[in-house]
């Protein structure tokens, strides 16, 4: 249990305890319970009326241009992370400060541009 | 053989307190929810103040049948509960009370912190998808939709006290803690705490699950066991998000007199108390208000104080 990686076995066994205490709750769940399905009780929730059509209905998702926002913006906070435990090292300091308000602009920049583009707001 | 002796009693206190911590704070919310509205809350079960209520709960939910509904994905449908709990309980693996005292220390603590909580929502939106049901399809759907805007501000506000530690160990970043962090950092933790309640889809962010208008959004057809594996993942939430704000926020077990479990402790209820203090006072935002906050409030909040943390470092060295 030393080393890199055996901390991380640690987490493994964490995990493994986790999905046994899923799994006994289920286990004992089963045991206890009744199941006497009906038609009737398996049907789709929907207001107590028979549901109309299928549940994956067709919609217009708003927000879409969130997710590539997103997905562009948590990339760059991932760099930041190590970076970060370096930055105030001796021999670094104003070099690595100027460097993260280049970044911060770029960042800053992309949210003002989205925000022009009216992606913001309920599109 | 000791070694592994000392993890195994580790991780028995950390399953320990994973399964009663939640109850805890749910008979809390139960009781101080129902005093804020000039109620009583539970009185009946076990007699004092309705203290077994919860466990009553859990009687109760064991005993009910699991209805999966015919044209729901039944797999995904079954096992997105365990999706939703688990990664809060694996979160907790590195969470620190006092010095040393964590199951496991790992260098890059924060950064998992970080990516195992985001797997938790995964499991609302699974949930949503495979049920099938128009109203937990829209839940998913806003669901996935707030993950999006408020995982960039928690990031951000947690790198801030990366870069103010110069670590990403917990362990590391409670030890480096000073008292004048609370001003320095007070913006991160705002962002932090807030971008925290909205991944859990507490009040006043809990648009996704909306009882009133789309019926809990992804957990519409859930009913029994599975529901309470739910719920529980909630309060178990809050648990976690409390504990990490203790920890990168408010110094961890730093404090005077009491020992340093204690300490950590009464920080993360005083802080669990304000979840349910919040949950009272506020309305429910509406969706397009919520990705507006998110996007033109937290994040630029979160790169001030990025900037400030580092200018206040970089001078300060």
């Amino acid at each position: 249990m030393s080393g890199y990686f055996g901390s991380y076995a640690v987490v493994v066994v964490l995990f493994l305890v986790g999905v046994a205490i899923f799994a006994g709750g289920l286990f004992v769940n089963r045991m206890l319970r009744p199941s006497r399905p009906t038609p009737e009780k398996l049907t789709t929730y929907e207001c107590g009326v028979d549901p109309v059509g299928e549940g994956w209905a067709q919609s217009q998702i708003r927000y879409y241009v969130f997710t590539y926002l997103y997905v562009v913006f948590a990339v760059d906070a991932v760099f930041l992370f190590p970076w970060a435990t370096v930055f105030a090292a001796p021999g670094y300091g104003m070099t690595t400060l100027v460097e993260m308000f280049v970044f911060l602009a770029f960042i800053a920049l992309g949210i003002l541009y989205a925000w022009r583009k009216r992606v913001l707001g309920w599109t | 053989m000791a070694e592994v002796l000392d993890i195994a009693v580790r991780l028995v206190v950390v399953v320990a307190a994973f399964l009663l911590l939640p109850l805890i704070v749910g008979q809390m919310e139960h009781k101080a929810m129902a005093h804020m509205q000039a109620r009583l809350g539970p009185m009946y079960a076990g007699g004092f103040h309705g203290w077994a209520q919860l466990l009553a709960d859990g009687v109760k939910f064991v005993q009910k049948e699991d209805v999966i509904p015919a044209a729901a994905d039944r797999w995904i449908f079954a096992i997105a509960p365990a999706v939703a709990l688990v990664p809060y309980l694996v979160v907790m693996v590195v969470i620190p009370v006092g010095p040393g005292l964590a199951a496991v220390d790992l260098d890059a603590g924060l950064f998992f912190v970080l990516a195992v909580m985001g797997v938790g929502v995964l499991g609302a939106i699974m949930a949503g998808w495979a049920s099938a049901n128009k109203y937990s399809v829209l839940g998913g759907i806003r669901a996935a939709a707030q993950l999006m805007s408020y995982e960039l501000p928690l990031v951000l506000a947690a790198a801030s006290v990366a870069m103010a530690a110069g670590t990403l160990s917990l362990q590391g970043i409670a030890e480096q803690w000073r008292w004048w962090w609370l001003p320095w950092q007070a913006i991160g933790a705002f962002v932090f705490f807030v971008a925290g309640l909205a991944e859990l889809r507490r009040p006043p962010f809990d648009m996704p699950i909306a009882e009133s208008e789309i019926i809990m959004g992804p957990m519409t057809e859930y009913a029994g066991f599975r529901f309470a594996l739910f719920m529980l993942a909630e309060y178990a939430g809050i648990v976690v998000l409390s504990a990490l704000t203790t920890v990168l926020f408010l110094g961890g077990w730093q404090g005077p007199l009491l020992p340093g479990p204690v300490w950590t402790l009464l920080k993360v209820f005083a802080l669990a108390f304000v979840v349910i203090w919040v949950r009272v006072s506020y309305p429910r935002m509406r969706e397009d208000q919520l990705q507006k906050f998110a996007w033109t409030v937290l994040v630029p909040l979160a790169l001030l104080q990025l900037a400030l943390t580092g200018v206040v470092r970089v001078l300060t060295a």
